[in-house]
């Protein structure tokens, strides 16, 4: 628990903001400058520092999950975007699928895949960084 | 005639791979019981593939191909393969059925027959491969088998030694193996073991022929047990005596017997494959010979005859002439029938007796007749007597012997005082063990149930009607094993009587050396046992020494390179980075200066000047806190260059990864005991400054060629053109690493999770190391 009264009210509300912009960084991110990778790193810094302010214990129960188990969610997600490909034969593994549904969206399994890095990362930077902090 | 069908290959292979899966769900006896079922089944599967086997013929089946790596992969198998997958197969089923009851309590049993089932699959690979590779494979497969089969017992240090000892000795032979196999199968344009025959020329014309030669003969010298390698095979000895009947007896050692009989007509006209063959079998022989005479437990007694036979075979497949392969084959069916049976009698002995020192043991033949008549009837066959098939055997190694040209002096003088030995062990084993006076012993011996008896009694009978048939045998299994030794058709005229001759002569000369050797054996042996300069000056000594020497230097190595010293790792990374950089671009001419035009300069130039205060700055930081915040600087104003110059997402990251790094950083130091002053002394600075001048330097000249080369914009163009068409996204950064870069993505993310993963694991350790 830190002592400044600002950082633990702020904290928390910053690592709403924190979250909301990763997503919006990891969706954008096939046609504007962002991605899992950015995307990631984005939400980790929000929740270190949520947990410099209320200490690691309290961060990691927010979290629901051991980090670890995020990196393995983003792993299998990202190894299962590539089965599709395997729909029709003679194409390899990781080929993406497309989805439009008119209007001008298009949906495809890259996303699937970007969550996937977007997760591992989160869960990489975590598990490395909140043992450094105090319970 | 056609020749049997492939899945006569197949099926003892995949019978053995499912049984050694299920066996290890079933109660220890079903799974002992089960793997002697499977060895059965694909020894009516081999002897059906033999009978339907014609003249030179062979059966082929496809496995194991990996065309990407240029292995054919495939099995075949003629008369030789055939022999011995019958061998591997017919004493498996024995050694199964025996294993269940010699083992009978103890819940290990289900270990040792999975162990023993994968071990009869590799041994049945190794034998039908007709693929360099997959011999290979297959060949390291029972070592590895081996290893853990003689450290069954893995509670005794002996054991483990022991194990050590035959993997080390059995493993360094397979990477000599294997080079050799990759020289042989280069000069021969392919790894088929028949196309490496039939392009013999090639092969022998190769620059490398000599050393390929070498390291093949090398492989097989280790894994049969050779000398100056015969020291771990009675070592391995600590394995239960199935294990030793089966693994150390009839079929592994013989391997290399095997792959030298099979590169036999390749080599067979070399004088140096003769050479080395002939006079490294002979003085195997000796060696065994002379050191089963120093021995009195039971088991090392037949270990070292077991290195004696061995020897035997490398040496008649080394004398050249057609004669000396048909005695090769017809003495390798002999060994294994008597050794092996010797070996079950042997466990038997130990197993009902509790004893396994000859010279305290005696007599037992009043309590266990059936044993009894087993070792009998096989240590006849042993000392070559008629009308077993050792004699057989032995009249054609004489016979070979005395036409061995100018060789002929030496290789039958060795021959006959080896023989002598072996007649003299014979007796030991079965005279001495027993009739005469009974000793006392731990237990009360009777004799064993059925499932026991039951293979060494066959093995001595079967002994004792190849002797009175040879007729059959040298049809039926000889010829067929000495045509694929020879390359050329061979045909085995085995008879028992040859006719008063000057071989009878012999053989019955050495009948009465090895009495007289047998009267004098009790003795004998404790004068031998004294020699102690044999054991200090053996190979095995040799061995020992070796073994130390590189534990030691492995751990000098490892306090110098890994000192704990964080510092002391970067002076290493980084010094040897720039010698690396330094040296590649002064001596391989990559020094190149770019074309520079002040000209082009503008306003975004001025990044650069955060960049080299902060390095500056970092570089003279009085204390970590400074020195921290600098780099913090260095790597805003990266972000920036990033930013003005066209990358806007590496510059996103970039700041993210900054941030990051000041959010870590203010965890981190809350730690960390901030000095004031460093305290590094003096010539650590200074050679902190030269090693870190060293590295900028090399980077700058590093960047500097690499500017200097034309840029090539293809790859740039192809993913800006396609990013949108091919993959809907306008972003070609994030396109590449999700979509035509996914898999080196799909990489990086592994191996991050996989970093993860290990550290919460050390983390958790050093928490737990911490908690009283």
């Amino acid at each position: 628990m830190n002592d400044s009264l600002i950082l633990r009210t702020s904290a928390p509300l910053l690592l709403w903001l924190a979250l909301a912009v990763s997503i919006f960084i990891v969706l954008r991110g096939h046609n504007a400058p962002g991605g899992g990778f950015l995307g990631g790193l984005i939400a980790s810094a929000g929740i270190l520092l949520y947990a410099i302010a209320h200490g690691r214990d309290r961060a990691m129960r927010r979290m629901r999950m051991a980090p670890v188990g995020l990196c393995g969610i983003g792993l299998l997600a990202a190894l299962a975007s590539g089965l599709l490909g395997f729909v029709t034969p003679d194409t390899p593994y990781l080929t993406h699928r497309w989805w439009f549904p008119g209007g001008g969206l298009a949906l495809g399994t890259t996303i699937v895949f970007d969550l996937g890095v977007y997760l591992a990362v989160v869960g990489t930077v975590t598990a490395m960084f909140l043992p450094l902090l105090r319970k | 005639m056609v020749d049997a069908p492939s899945w006569l290959l197949l099926a003892p292979l995949a019978l053995a791979a499912l049984a050694a899966v299920v066996a290890a769900f079933l109660p220890p006896r079903t799974a002992a019981l089960l793997g002697a079922a499977t060895a059965a089944a694909g020894f009516a599967c081999y002897l059906a593939g033999l009978l339907a086997l014609s003249e030179g013929g062979r059966i082929t089946a496809p496995l194991m191909a990996v065309p990407s790596l240029g292995i054919g992969g495939g099995l075949a198998a003629d008369g030789l393969s055939l022999l011995f997958a019958m061998l591997i197969t017919g004493i498996g089923a024995l050694i199964f059925l025996y294993s269940s009851a010699y083992l009978a309590h103890d819940p290990r049993l289900r270990r040792l027959a999975v162990m023993l089932l994968a071990f009869m699959l590799a041994m049945l690979g190794s034998v039908t491969a007709d693929d360099v590779i997959v011999l290979f494979v297959f060949w390291e497969v029972t070592s590895l088998t081996s290893f853990f089969l003689v450290g069954f017992n893995h509670q005794d240090k002996g054991a483990r030694q022991a194990a050590l000892q035959a993997l080390l000795v059995t493993g360094g032979g397979g990477l000599a193996l294997l080079a050799g196999l990759v020289l042989v199968s280069s000069a021969a344009g392919t790894t088929s073991i028949s196309g490496i025959l039939a392009a013999r020329e090639a092969v022998l014309a190769h620059p490398a022929a000599g050393p390929a030669m070498l390291l093949v003969i090398l492989g097989c010298f280790t894994k049969s047990a050779q000398v100056p390698f015969h020291f771990w095979l009675p070592n391995a000895m600590a394995a239960p005596t199935p294990v030793s009947a089966y693994l150390h007896s009839a079929t592994m050692v013989k391997l290399g017997v095997y792959l030298l009989a099979r590169f036999n007509p390749l080599y067979q006209d070399e004088a140096a494959w003769q050479a080395i063959l002939t006079w490294g079998g002979l003085a195997t022989t000796a060696t065994g010979a002379f050191l089963a005479l120093r021995e009195t437990d039971l088991k090392r007694v037949l270990a070292y005859t077991t290195v004696t036979g061995l020897g035997t075979l490398t040496m008649l497949i080394g004398i050249a002439p057609a004669q000396a392969a048909i005695a090769a084959v017809t003495f390798l069916i002999v060994h294994a029938f008597y050794k092996a049976a010797l070996f079950l009698v042997a466990g038997i002995v130990d197993h009902e007796t509790g004893q396994r020192d000859i010279s305290r043991l005696g007599g037992l033949g009043r309590s266990m007749p059936l044993t009894a008549a087993a070792a009998v009837l096989a240590a006849l066959s042993m000392a070559g007597l008629p009308p077993f098939v050792g004699f057989v055997a032995k009249e054609l190694v004489y016979e070979v012997k005395i036409e061995g040209g100018d060789l002929a002096a030496v290789l039958l003088a060795v021959g006959f005082l080896v023989n002598a030995a072996m007649v003299a062990i014979a007796g030991v084993l079965s005279l001495r063990l027993f009739f005469g006076p009974l000793r006392p012993t731990p237990k009360a011996p009777h004799d064993p149930g059925f499932a026991m008896l039951a293979g060494p009694l066959l093995l001595a009978v079967l002994g004792l009607l190849a002797g009175s048939l040879p007729g059959l045998l040298g049809a039926r299994l000889v010829d067929p094993a000495a045509t694929a030794i020879l390359g050329r058709p061979a045909d085995a005229a085995l008879a028992l009587w040859h006719g008063l001759n000057p071989v009878l002569a012999l053989s019955a000369a050495t009948v009465a050396a090895g009495a007289l050797l047998f009267v004098c054996w009790g003795r004998l042996v404790p004068r031998l046992r004294g020699l102690a300069f044999i054991d200090l000056l053996g190979p095995a000594a040799a061995y020992e020494r070796g073994l130390a020497w590189t534990i030691a230097t492995a751990e000098r190595c490892t306090r110098a390179i890994q000192h704990g010293s964080l510092r002391g790792y970067l002076r290493t990374l980084f010094a040897v980075t720039a010698v690396a950089v330094l040296a590649t671009l002064l001596f391989r001419g990559g020094l190149a200066l770019p074309a520079f035009d002040p000209t082009g300069l503008d306003a975004r130039a001025l990044a650069f000047i955060g960049l080299i205060v902060g390095a500056v700055a970092s570089a003279t930081a009085p204390t970590v806190f400074i020195a921290v915040i600098s780099m913090g600087l260095v790597g805003f104003a990266t972000a920036i260059i990033f930013l003005v110059f066209g990358a806007p997402d590496v510059a996103f990251t970039q700041f993210a990864v900054e941030t990051l790094l000041v959010v870590i950083f203010a965890a981190a130091l809350v730690h960390l005991p901030i000095r004031r002053r460093s305290r590094r002394t003096g010539p650590e600075r200074a050679t902190d400054a030269v090693i870190a001048a060293a590295t900028g330097l090399a980077t700058t000249l590093l960047l500097l060629a690499v500017l200097a080369t034309p840029y090539d914009r293809r790859l740039a163009d192809w993913f800006g053109a396609e990013s949108f068409p091919a993959a809907h996204g306008r972003n070609v950064v994030n396109v590449i690493l999700v979509d035509f870069r996914a898999l080196d993505t799909l990489g990086e993310i592994t191996v991050l999770a996989l970093a993860a993963f290990a550290v919460t694991a050390l983390l958790r350790r050093g928490q737990e190391g911490k908690t009283p």
